[in-house]
Parts: structure tokens; C-alpha cells; sequence
């Protein structure tokens, strides 16, 4: 049968349509007039993704497809979708004066986010492993090409070729799964795949089983899951630290998005394998990450271990399946609020050229900068999962999904690594009180742009921690709703 | 009256915001009479609500007051609600007046640093965390009150953070307490998992359907949390950051490191004693434990000089002696002990402050003597709680201590209670060396000290008198206090046995007091005195006195150098060699391993692109073994 | 597909790899070695090499490279339309025009920001 436009359903796509349409026109209307100030471009950005954020609060969840078939708009797809979209606005707001500062400030900075968040969101709501694929790449092109966005700096540039080369790389173990996955099941939609796989039983399957490991390799390394993570630190670090908060959500947001409707509505009855598998890179990731991070004197690289290791923890709620699945989101809500913060804070006080921020300009800042410093510490102690922030929330419902789905250990090597993270973290903290300051450092004022973002995020965190009964309810429902 | 409790949580809290953004502006004076006051506020609001309490049923007293569901999700509740019940409302009185009073002496003590904002706030945290842990309806507020106040104590012993000393006895306190928190945390993962909530009322009630008496979970959740009581009151063998942890200001050390925050442990063990009912074994290593850190510390704190570390150790001795208590089900006298350590305690190390300050810093005792009549309001509150900590009747420390060392004995466990007896002999002996050295005798004050020599103002002597009358009469209240808490403990009593008659035990452990006493008086006191000279004058009394310096001679030889020897020992080897080992070991060993790991992280794309594959192998190989095998 | 069906694709494999490495490995085992420097050179016979080739080449061509490849590769997508045009109808019309449009915006923007001119 040959599609017609109501088989597009081109509405339920507005999202994409948005986010990815504002992107195009910012790189017109650059091309067109592009003299002066490029605030504009921000402005439009945020417009489109205030129009995809009403479009995907507005229409709800439903368990159709859109595009024929490519993409499903259900409770979980919508709602990493929001995730996503929250997190663009934040990453964009916290940019634009950072670029500025930097002299930097480019219109395809903007329409480069765009993209990616457009990539991001057809991964979240892809029913299709091809439209995964595109979504990944569409991110990930849009993210290397972010990477080198310093063109002057050196590390920039590296950055950006490693991880062009490395993601190339993964990309084509990814492909390979797919195609594994597709000569075990006959079809790459994941509806059907899920069916198929289901209708041939659990008998061992090489193909499938191989190619669950190599898809499992390809959003491993998106995430930076040990050993797939050795590109994060030096990307991390290279890039601008703007790019750096982006792709550290981003990123994850679309992938977990991605692996969990992979687990959920396809890999139910691989279910062993794949939590095994899973279990594993878990401790691997929340170890490795925090035996690194404990080493770092930088805060910009620590936060890239610490998001490694973050990861890991996401991870353990994610062995757990489908039980874990509404703690996945409710986690990566409050971590894109959380971490977003924390880089808006490296972004404000790191010196002007440089993308670092050793410890010991910290010292002293705890009282020069009591606000800021307050908001920062309120993001470290979420990331550590103090009580009363939603970092603790969320790491007791990660864990809390691991234990009920019979992985107690698993959830104790996961606690024991947050009481590890706690040196660290609150390092910084004993850093920015306890210490004088040797020689002050001239800081420029924080622009209103980052001051939004960055009350926002502390907000998100206080509020999430506070009262996370709505969110977790939103997390619950919406995973509820599964296309399959 | 009972539903406003939550109002006594509010009061500090204001404290805290409003001495945080504008204690500096505020000025010294405001600043602290606002923390004072704060805390003041509460103590009455507690009085209000044991006066409400008191108008209840006996049986009645046990309100549960949920103001905010905090997480509420399908399979977990939890929310902000707390439990007014008399054991809660004891701590919630203990915890708000001694720490009232301690603001109140804070103000004097602290007048010369320029830090009083930021130390006002962190002490007003400290209550509001504290009145969090005793108040809490369920584990994990429990959990959140035990973290804030660690994380107090954490800022407040490293408060002089210029200090290397009290910025290291600060991370060792916060890592030591690590130890015990990640127990503790399991054994409440263990308690979900188990009950599925984490309400005390919902698992108290299921438990014992629940549990299997005696059962290997009953006991695996009870050993978990008493490891966090470990750690948080200072027990065998986490007790090592407790003396350092007296590198904070002296009325840090008395109201967190030996009043209030040191007991959260006791109290956690009381307020959970429906489990450790369920489990024997937990009991018995309880009252082993408590037991057997009693006697030790109170080995070692014959020997310091230091003034705050006798009472630091006195400190871990004490609490021993609660867990004692609690371990052999006598919860009523763990709590009441408790209650008297924290007047007698609060006052000895408030009036070693007065010390310290007149002194302008000193805390050798060796440089201290006869300030009784230099320090007048110290010294006789001083003598006060000497006499109260060494259990001499009617003061407090006799009614709570006998009710241990009674409930030992009739729990059956004779050598528990002969420890018990001879620590109580122990601790007389040491406070009373403490004293003899400080107050009495010829002074050894450095001419410059001397010089200086000063009785303090009165906000530091008002709170030592007030405590002193507390730590006075408040035996007197023994069984009127047990009364009001038996609904709590109802079910828990210690097992009655036969065995020596009430009496002896009593005049047995006042015994021991006074031997320590009388030790200590001729040993510290008259040792002027030569033996020879009295013995050639005196025949008959020759004898004795030669008996007094035989004892004198054995104790030194026998006793006194051998447990010298052996504090020494186990206070440097031990403390230091294996424990101080270990919490330094840790960080060293992962450090090093993060050092190892770093190598990795070459910069090479080619050797990242090596471990991408090698990853590669991994996956696909556990996958399809993976595959062979199921 | 079973696993099995690729079996010749496997022996294939084997045979083709075994053969080169066999063919390298002999007459790296067997041929005599003396270099000489006339041996050593790129072309032993050819013409004699005049500085490094490893020459730094400008950008510029990369640019007009890539961008080739771009248009050349989503030209690929007319010629299945083309070919169905009639079948497909209005619909796929509309789809090539939304696509052409896209790849249109790329062009414009590519010619405005001065990729396409050498200085």
C-alpha cells in the first residue's frame, strides 16, 4: 500500500517539525542578514522549542504512530521528549552569554542545537531502529561539529576529530547490530521485532544475542559506559563548556530513551542477557567514573568523570527493565536540571579563553559569590544524593528498582559508589567555604540569560526534591503508555 | 497543643536562614541572643507539648503527625511526619534545653571570634537536624536528621578550619561516621525490602509477623543499624574520631560530641527495639559491645592529660555504658542514663571550657591546680558533676547508673555487670584525678596565665549553675521518668532473677565510687604525704598507711603501669597502627588506583579506539557465551 | 536466514584472506632481500621524487569536496522517484519537494557564508 499524508500524521511530528524547522531558518536567516548581534538566533531557538514543549504538554500521549510508523508518540517517547526539549532551553540559555564572553557567538550555534535535539527527539520516540540510527546521527553530527565550535582552540578542534573518530567508529558497531537484529527478527520496526522475538521463544539465538550486544555497544558508547567511555573525558574537556553541559544530558536523555524502549518493548525476553550485560557496565561505569573523578584538581573534567559515573547509576535502574524504566526518567529529569546547573556554574566563573576551572580558583568564592556558590553547592549535593535535593529521590528510586527486581547487590555497589562520590563532590564544597582565596580572581558578572538558567535549574532540584510526587506520578504514567 | 509540634523544628530554622544571609549584618550581640532565644523557643514549645502529653491516657501517648507527604509513589510513602511519643518527647527536652543553655554560654565563649555568624547558624542547624533524628516518623527522616547531624558536627569540628588539626579531625570524623552511615543505610535498604515502608508504626507492627524471631533477617537488619550507632556514638571500634573530634570549640564538644548528637545512636537502638527483641544475637553484641568500650575508654582516660580528652573518653565510656543498657532491654534506663549524662557531661565540659578560657587556651591539667578558689562558680559546678559522674548518691549519676548495673546483673550476665562495676570504680578514679589536678592542690599556672586569671561572665556561669542543679536533683525524678516511659517499652523488660538483693548491688557500685574517689584523692592529693615519715611517727597507723602505699606501690606497678602501658598501647598501636591504618588506608589504596586508571586516559585516539574494541570483545563474548549457557 | 545460510560467505572469506596472507607470507619467506637505495625508492624505475609527498593542501578543497559529495549522494534519491514518478503521484511530489527544500536551505546557506568561492 502506498502511504498518503494521514499515514504521515504529520501532527503528531510538531516536535521535530518545530525544533529542527527553527534550525533552518536561523541558518537562512543568517545566511541572509548576518551582521551584528546574533541574539536573535537564541531567541528563535527558544521559540522553537517552546513550541515543540507546548506541542508535546498539549497533545498527551497515545499509543499511535506518526510517520508511518517511524517514530510512536506513547507516554515514554513524549515524555523523554519534554525531558529533552527542557534541557535544550536550559543548554541554550545558558550559552548565550558564555559565547559572547568568548567571542564566539555564532548563529550556528543555535540551529547546531537545534539539530541535535531534533536527532535526540527522533531517537526518543523512534519505533524503528533505522529512525534510531538517523536520530543518533543527527545528534551526533550535530554534536562533533558542536565539539569544534572554538575553531581557535586547539583542544576544541581535538575534541572534535576524536570524537568524530571514535563515534564513527561506534556508529558502525551499532549498524551492525541493527542488521544482526534485523536478519534475526526479518524486520527493524521494533513493534514487530519485539513480536517476532517474542513468537520464536528464548531459545538462544546468536544473532539476536549478538546483535543485542552490539546495539547495546553503540548507545554504550553515546553514554560513555566503561569501557566505551575513554572519548568522554578529553571530548568533555576539549569542547566549550557549553557543548559539554549540552551533550552531557542530551546525549544521555536520548540514548537511555532509546535503550529503554529497546529493552522494554523488544528485548523483554532477552531479559537475562541483557540485564547481565548491563549489570556488568554498571559497575564498571559507577566505578571506574568515580575511582577517575576522585583524581581529577579540575572542576570541568571532574564533572565529565562525575557524569560517567552518573550514568552508571542510571544504568542500574535500566538492568531492572521495565520496573525501572519510570525511575530511569524521573532520574534524568532531575539530573538534566542538576548537571546543567553545575556546568552553568563552571561556565560563570572560569576565566575568560579557558574552559578550565581548577579547584583553587574556587577557594574562597563560597562567600564572594554566596548566591552562586549556594546554587552550586545545591547541584553537588544533588549529584552526591543528599536528602531533600532531587538527587536523592532519584537515586533512591534507581536503587530501589534494582532491589525489586531482585539485584540487591547490585544496588549496594551502587550505593557504596555514592558514598564514594561524596568525597568528591563535596570537596569542592569544603573548597568554595573553607578556604581563603591565595589571589582573587576578577570575575565578570553572570549575564541575566545565565542567571534564568541557572535559577531554573536550582529550582527544578529543590522543588523535584521537595515535592517529587507530581514528577514521579508524570514518570509513572508515562512509561505506563508503551507502544508494543 | 500536640499537632503544632512541628513548630519546634521552625523556631531553630528561622535561626539558621536568618543568621545565614544576615548573621554578620546583624552584629555579635543579635546575632547569638537570636540563636539563643531561637533554641529557648523550642525547649518551651517541648514543654507545652509533654504538658499535652502528659493530659493523655498513659496509653494514648503516641501521636503521629504527618504534615507533608514528602515522596509518594506507588510501592513508597514517605513523608514528613513525626512522632510525638515520651521517648521523642525526653530526647526533644534534652536536645533543646541543654542546647539552649549551651547558645547561651556560646555567646560568652565565643566572643572573640569573628566567625559567630557562621557558627551560630551551623549550631542552629545542628538542633533542627537533631530534633529531625529524635522526631522522625519513619527511617528515612531518621536517616536525614542522623546525616545533617554528621554533617554539623563535620563543619563544627573543623570550625577553626585554619587549624591543620581541626580540618583533619574533621574529615576524620566525617569519614569514620562513613563507615557506620553506609551500615546503617543497608540495614534501612534491608528494612524496605523486608516491610516494604519505612514507617516506624507500619514496621513495628509487622514485624513481629513478619520476622522470624531469633531469624537471620531480624538480625542482619538490627547489626546493620547498630553499626550506625556505632559510628555515631563512638563505640568499638569507630570510636576514634570522638577524641580528635574535640579540636571544635568547647561548647561544640559539649553539646554535640557529648550531650546530644553522640546518644543519637542509644536512641535509635531504644526506638527500634521491637527488632532487636526479634533478635537476641543483635542484643547480645549490643550490650558486648557498649560493655566492653565502657572499660576501655575508661582505661585510657586515666592516663590523658588533656582536659577535653579525659572527657572525651569519658564520654565514649558513658555511652557504653548506655548500649549496656539497651543490649540487656533495660531501654528506660539506657535513656535515663542518657538524659543525666547529658546534664553531668554538658557541665564538665562547659566548666573545662570556663577552664580553657580563663587559662587563655590551656588544657593541660598538669598546668592547672588549685583554681577552685580562683574560679568559684566553675569549681563548685564543676565538683557538682564530678560527684554526678561518679555515681555518688543522691546525684543523678547514681539513680541512672544503678538502674544499669542493676538491670545487668538481673539480665543474668554477671560478668557484664562485674565490667560494668569496676568501670564505674574506673571512671570515679579518673574524674576525681581530673578534678584534684585542675581545682585543687598547688597550682602549676604559668606566671603569664596566672596573670590573666579570670572567672567568666555570666552567660558562661548562668548555664554551669543551671546544669549543675540539673545534674543535682534530676535522679531524684528516676522513677517518676521510667514511668512516663514504659508505654514506649512496654514488653521490654529486663528479665527479673534472683540473686544478691537490691541493696548490695546499690551499696556495691556506690562502693566502687568511692574507692575510685579515695584512690584518686591519695594518690593525686596527698601524695606530698612521704609514707616513711607517717609510719616511724604513727605505728598503727603505719599499717595502714602502709596498706594505703602498698596499694599506692601495686597500683602504680601493677595497675597504673600496666594500663598505662597498655592505653598507651592500644591508644597508639591500635588507634593508631590498625584503625587510623585502615581510615587512611582506604582513600590511599583508591587513590592509587585512580592514579593506575589514569594512565589509561592516554589522549591517543588509537589506544581509545583499542578499548572500544576491547569492550567490543567483551560484550559479544558474554553475549554469546551467555547464549551456550541458557 | 539461518546462520548456516552464510556459510559459503565464510569460506569465501577464509579462502580470500588465506590467500593473500599465504602469497605475502612466501615471498616474504622466500625472496632474497638486499636493498639498495634505488630499491628503496616509491617508483625504483620511475622518475626521481622531488621533496616531501606530503604536501599541505588547502581547505579549500575539502570544503568543495565534501559539499560534492553531499549533492552528488542526495541526487542518488531523484532517480528511484523519477523512475516511479507516475506511481508514487502527488504524494511522493510533495516529498521530493520538502526534501529538495531542505537541501536547498543547506546550498543557500553554504553559498551566502562563501563556501563555494575560492578567495
Amino acid at each position: 500500500m502506498l502511504p498518503t499524508l494521514s499515514v504521515l500524521n504529520l501532527n503528531g511530528a510538531v516536535p521535530q517539525i518545530a525544533v529542527a524547522g527553527a534550525g533552518m531558518l536561523i541558518m537562512l536567516i543568517d545566511a541572509l542578514f548576518h551582521r551584528g548581534s546574533r541574539r536573535w538566533a537564541a531567541y528563535l531557538a527558544l521559540l522553537g522549542l517552546a513550541v515543540a514543549l507546548a506541542r508535546v504538554v498539549e497533545s498527551g500521549a497515545s499509543a499511535e504512530t506518526i510517520l508511518d510508523g517511524a517514530l510512536a508518540r506513547d507516554g515514554l517517547g513524549m515524555a523523554f521528549a519534554l525531558v529533552l526539549i527542557v534541557a535544550a532551553a536550559l543548554s541554550v540559555l545558558v550559552a548565550m552569554d558564555y559565547l559572547r564572553r568568548e567571542e564566539h557567538e555564532r548563529a550556528e550555534y543555535y540551529a547546531l542545537i537545534l539539530f541535535a535535539t531534533a536527532g535526540g527527539l527522533a531517537m526518543a520516540m523512534a519505533n524503528d531502529l533505522v529512525a534510531v540510527f538517523i536520530g543518533l546521527e543527527t545528534l551526533s553530527i550535530s554534536l562533533y561539529v558542536l565539539s569544534a565550535f572554538f575553531t581557535g582552540d586547539a583542544a576544541s578542534r581535538e575534541a572534535a576529530l576524536k570524537y568524530l573518530l571514535l563515534g564513527a567508529f561506534a556508529s558502525a558497531f551499532f549498524l551492525y547490530g541493527i542488521a544482526l537484529l534485523y536478519g534475526a527478527s526479518g524486520t527493524t520496526r521494533l513493534v514487530e521485532m519485539g513480536t517476532a522475538i517474542r513468537l520464536a521463544g528464548t531459545q538462544a539465538d546468536p544473532l539476536l544475542w549478538g546483535g543485542v550486544a552490539l546495539i547495546i555497544v553503540g548507545v554504550g558508547f553515546k553514554l560513555a559506559l566503561v569501557p566505551f567511555h575513554s572519548w568522554a573525558p578529553d571530548v568533555y574537556q576539549g569542547a566549550p563548556t557549553s557543548v559539554t553541559a549540552f551533550m552531557s544530558v542530551a546525549s544521555k536523555v536520548a540514548a537511555f530513551a532509546a535503550l529503554v524502549r529497546l529493552l522494554v518493548v523488544v528485548l523483554a525476553p532477552a531479559a537475562p542477557l541483557t540485564s547481565a550485560l548491563l549489570a556488568l557496565l554498571a559497575v564498571l561505569t559507577m566505578t571506574v567514573g568515580n575511582i577517575l573523578a576522585l583524581a581529577q584538581d579540575e572542576v570541568k573534567r571532574l564533572l565529565a568523570y562525575s557524569s560517567i559515573a552518573q550514568a552508571g547509576y542510571i544504568l542500574v535502574a535500566a538492568v531492572a527493565g521495565e520496573v525501572g524504566a519510570a525511575a530511569v526518567l524521573f532520574y534524568l529529569l532531575g539530573y538534566a536540571f542538576t548537571n546543567l546547573g553545575a556546568f552553568a556554574v563552571v561556565l560563570a566563573w572560569s576565566r575568560r579563553g579557558e574552559g578550565r576551572l581548577p579547584f583553587s580558583d574556587l577557594a574562597g568564592l563560597g562567600f564572594r559569590r554566596p548566591w552562586t556558590a549556594a546554587a552550586l553547592s545545591l547541584f553537588l549535593l544533588s549529584l552526591t544524593g543528599m536528602p531533600l535535593t532531587v538527587g536523592f529521590v532519584g537515586k533512591l528510586y534507581l536503587f530501589g528498582a534494582a532491589v525489586q527486581a531482585g539485584w540487591t547487590w547490585l544496588a549496594i555497589v551502587a550505593v557504596l559508589n555514592s558514598v564514594v562520590s561524596a568525597f568528591y563532590y563535596l570537596r569542592l564544597v569544603v573548597i568554595m567555604y573553607m578556604r581563603e582565596a591565595e589571589m582573587p580572581l576578577a570575575l565578570q558578572r553572570a549575564g541575566l540569560a545565565l542567571g534564568v538558567a541557572l535559577a531554573v535549574c536550582a529550582a527544578g532540584v529543590i522543588l523535584l526534591g521537595l515535592v517529587p510526587g507530581v514528577a514521579l506520578d508524570w514518570a509513572r504514567q508515562a512509561v505506563a503508555v508503551v507502544l508494543s | 497543643m500536640l499537632q503544632y509540634a512541628w513548630l519546634v523544628l521552625v523556631f531553630p530554622l528561622a535561626g539558621v536562614l536568618i543568621n545565614a544571609f544576615f548573621g554578620y549584618r546583624l552584629g555579635r550581640r543579635a546575632c547569638g541572643a537570636l540563636a539563643t532565644v531561637a533554641v529557648a523557643l523550642s525547649f518551651l514549645w517541648g514543654v507545652g507539648i509533654l504538658a499535652g502529653l502528659l493530659n493523655l491516657p498513659a496509653e494514648a501517648r503516641e501521636v503521629h503527625l504527618a504534615l507533608w507527604d514528602w515522596i509518594v509513589a506507588a510501592d513508597l510513602h514517605v513523608g514528613l511526619s513525626l512522632l510525638v511519643d515520651p521517648l521523642s518527647v525526653v530526647m526533644l527536652l534534652v536536645v533543646t534545653g541543654v542546647g539552649a543553655l549551651i547558645h547561651l554560654y556560646s555567646n560568652g565563649y565565643m566572643r572573640e571570634d569573628p566567625d559567630y555568624a557562621r557558627f551560630f547558624t551551623y549550631l542552629n542547624l545542628f538542633i533542627v537536624g537533631m530534633l529531625l533524628l529524635v522526631l522522625a516518623d519513619n527511617f528515612l527522616l531518621l536517616y536525614l536528621g542522623w546525616e545533617a547531624v554528621g554533617l554539623c558536627s563535620y563543619l563544627l569540628i573543623g570550625f577553626w578550619y585554619q587549624k591543620k588539626s581541626a580540618a583533619d579531625a574533621g574529615k576524620k570524623a566525617f569519614i569514620v561516621n562513613r563507615v557506620g552511615d553506609f551500615g546503617f543505610a543497608l540495614g534501612i535498604m534491608l528494612i524496605f525490602a523486608t516491610f516494604g515502608t519505612l514507617g516506624f508504626r507500619e514496621v513495628f507492627e509487622r514485624a513481629p509477623v513478619t520476622l522470624q524471631a531469633g531469624g537471620a533477617v531480624a538480625t542482619a537488619i538490627t547489626l546493620l543499624l547498630f553499626t550506625g550507632a556505632i559510628g555515631k556514638s563512638a563505640q568499638i571500634p569507630l570510636y576514634v574520631w570522638l577524641p580528635d573530634a574535640m579540636e571544635g570549640p568547647t561548647p561544640v564538644s559539649a553539646l554535640i560530641h557529648a550531650a546530644t548528637m553522640v546518644t543519637a545512636g542509644v536512641y535509635m537502638v531504644a526506638r527500634t527495639h521491637v527488632l532487636f527483641a526479634l533478635a537476641p544475637v543483635s542484643s547480645a553484641v549490643v550490650a558486648a559491645i557498649g560493655t566492653l568500650t565502657a572499660i576501655y575508654a575508661a582505661t585510657i582516660a586515666l592516663v590523658q592529660t588533656d582536659i577535653k580528652r579525659v572527657l572525651a573518653y569519658s564520654t565514649i565510656s558513658q555511652l557504653g555504658y548506655m548500649f549496656l543498657a539497651v543490649g540487656v532491654g533495660a531501654y528506660a534506663a539506657g535513656i535515663f542514663h542518657l538524659t543525666t549524662h547529658a546534664f553531668f557531661k554538658a557541665l564538665l565540659f562547659l566548666g573545662a571550657g570556663s577552664v580553657i578560657h580563663a587559662l587563655g587556651g590551656e588544657q593541660d591539667m598538669r598546668r592547672m591546680g588549685g583554681l577552685f578558689s580562683k574560679l568559684r562558680v566553675t569549681g563548685i559546678t564543676f565538683v557538682v558533676a564530678w560527684l554526678a559522674i561518679s555515681g555518688i548518691p543522691p546525684l543523678s549519676g547514681f539513680f541512672s547508673k544503678d538502674e544499669i548495673l542493676a538491670a545487668a546483673y538481673h539480665s543474668g550476665n554477671v560478668p557484664l555487670w562485674l565490667i560494668g562495676l569496676i568501670t564505674a570504680g574506673l571512671t570515679a578514679f579518673y574524674m576525681s584525678r581530673a578534678v584534684f589536678l585542675t581545682f585543687f592542690g598547688d597550682s602549676r599556672v604559668s606566671h603569664e596565665a596566672a596573670h590573666h586569671l579570670h572567672e567568666s561572665p555570666p552567660t558562661m556561669t548562668v548555664p554551669l549553675a543551671v546544669l549543675a542543679v540539673l545534674a543535682a536533683i534530676a535522679g531524684l525524678g528516676a522513677s517518676a521518668f521510667n514511668g512516663f516511659l514504659e508505654p514506649v517499652f512496654e514488653g521490654a523488660h529486663a528479665a527479673e532473677a534472683g540473686g544478691l538483693p537490691e541493696a548490695a548491688l546499690i551499696a556495691l557500685s556506690v562502693l566502687a565510687a568511692v574507692v575510685g574517689i579515695a584512690l584518686a584523692w591519695l594518690m593525686y592529693q596527698r601524695r606530698a604525704i612521704a609514707p616513711e615519715r607517717i609510719g616511724a611517727r604513727v605505728p598503727s597507723l603505719h599499717r595502714l598507711l602502709y596498706n594505703a602505699y602498698y596499694v599506692d606501690y601495686g597500683y602504680q606497678r601493677l595497675v597504673v603501669r600496666p594500663l598505662h602501658a597498655l592505653a598507651q598501647w592500644l591508644a597508639r598501636s591500635f588507634d593508631l597502627g590498625v584503625i587510623d591504618g585502615i581510615v587512611n588506608g582506604v582513600p590511599a589504596l583508591v587513590s592509587g588506583m585512580s592514579r593506575r586508571l589514569r594512565g589509561w586516559q592516554s589522549g591517543y585516539v588509537r589506544r581509545y579506539a583499542l578499548s572500544l574494541v576491547f569492550g567490543v570483545v567483551i560484550v559479544t563474548t558474554v553475549a554469546l557465551v551467555m547464549v551456550r549457557t541458557i | 536466514m539461518v546462520p548456516a545460510d552464510f556459510l559459503p560467505i565464510l569460506v569465501l572469506i577464509i579462502v580470500a584472506v588465506g590467500m593473500s596472507a599465504i602469497a605475502i607470507a612466501l615471498s616474504a619467506l622466500l625472496g632474497p632481500h638486499k636493498s639498495t637505495p634505488t630499491k628503496l625508492m616509491p617508483y625504483e624505475s620511475g622518475m626521481v621524487p622531488v621533496g616531501d609527498a606530503r604536501l599541505r593542501f588547502s581547505i579549500r578543497f575539502f570544503v568543495v569536496a565534501i559539499l560534492f559529495i553531499l549533492f552528488d549522494v542526495e541526487a542518488i534519491f531523484f532517480y528511484p522517484w523519477a523512475v516511479y514518478f507516475r506511481r508514487l503521484g502527488l504524494f511522493a511530489l510533495i516529498q521530493i519537494v520538502v526534501f529538495v527544500g531542505i537541501l536547498f536551505v543547506g546550498y543557500f546557506y553554504a553559498w551566502r557564508k562563501g563556501a563555494l568561492e575560492w578567495e
